[in-house]
């Protein structure tokens, strides 16, 4: 196989990785949004909390990004 | 940007005067001069607010007060009271991340943040300075903290290991993280706007609109990183001060 065309080929494959990131931020506001419902007065203080666990899902999917730059610039 | 321009186009860095000393290249460049535009920024934001402090604060010296609670109350709440004797560190590390994530976002600027060099430097002063930190309060006991408690002999060796790893990684993915995160946003700005110059004047305005939205969105983004930066500083912080699991 061309080199090039399997350079494309990973780089399209490193996106994969983004449908475990779609599961742990739906997961995140999910179980916020049931855990608001059942107590909506605890819920406000727990919201920098998912913040903070939306960015770091976040940015594993960047991770994913970085990888399919590498392989298409740097490789 | 012109058109037809890459949209990495906007990460060059161009030296301002060229500087060299004993083959080291220390030019001046733009990442330089937004770095100092930054700290300037931020010193005469602090220092003009409180110029005038009064009892109750006028709408700068409240931004000013809010963005010290903030922090103060992060450190306080991910670290502990003693942490509070590296508030400074940690408020000066959000202001710094924070005045570069935003001044990234005025058109035609440089996002300093959006170099791997940079935050690397960041998060690695940030992981050399808390291992040093855990190892001046605790000695080799610190070493503790790779070793939870409550985990059967046989799951140990392999335990410790994967704590070890993750303990190494740390500065890598505090510096990807807010790497990734500018370097992303503003790439994916400057696509969506190639598509409205592609579109033209009868389609051009849906990108448009989105672009609008992704901006109010990067906005956040810039907020959320530079406080996620300083509450993983804070939690590691509480790990160097406290290594029993």
């Amino acid at each position: 196989m061309d080199a090039n065309a399997a350079k494309l080929i990973g780089a399209g494959l490193a996106t994969i990785s983004l449908a475990g990131v779609g599961i742990g931020i739906g997961q995140i506001f999910g179980s916020y949004v049931s855990a608001a419902i059942r107590n909506p007065a605890a819920a406000p203080k727990q919201f920098g909390n998912v913040l903070l666990g939306f960015a770091l899902t976040e940015a594993v999917a960047l991770y994913a990004l970085v990888i399919a730059m590498l392989l298409l610039f740097v490789f | 940007m012109s058109h037809g321009a890459s949209p990495l186009e906007q990460f060059l860095i161009r030296r301002i005067f060229e500087l060299h000393i004993g083959g080291l290249d220390i030019s001046f460049t733009n990442s330089s001069l937004f770095m100092i535009i930054a700290v300037v920024g931020i010193t005469a934001f602090l220092n003009l607010s409180m110029r005038k402090s009064a009892l109750v604060p006028g709408r700068w010296q409240s931004m000013a007060e809010l963005s010290y609670e903030f922090i103060a109350n992060v450190v306080r709440e991910n670290a502990g009271s003693e942490g509070m004797a590296y508030f400074p560190f940690v408020f000066t590390l959000f202001m710094f991340i924070l005045f570069c994530n935003l001044l990234g976002l005025i058109p035609f600027s440089f996002t300093v943040t959006s170099h791997i060099a940079v935050t690397f430097a960041l998060a690695a002063v940030v992981f050399l300075g808390v291992t040093a930190i855990g190892f001046a309060k605790h000695g080799v006991k610190f070493l503790q903290l790779f070793v939870p408690s409550g985990v059967p002999i046989a799951l140990l060796p392999l335990i410790v290991l994967i704590e070890l790893i993750s303990y190494l990684t740390r500065p890598i993915s505090l510096s990807v993280r807010l790497f990734a995160n500018m370097m992303a946003g503003h790439t994916m700005l400057k696509v969506f706007a190639g598509f409205v110059v592609a579109l033209g004047i009868w389609l051009g305005w849906a990108p448009l609109a989105f672009i609008v939205a992704l901006t109010a969105l990067e906005l956040g983004i810039a907020i959320l990183q530079a406080y996620v930066f300083a509450i993983l500083s804070c939690i590691y912080l509480h790990d160097a001060m406290h290594p029993h699991h």
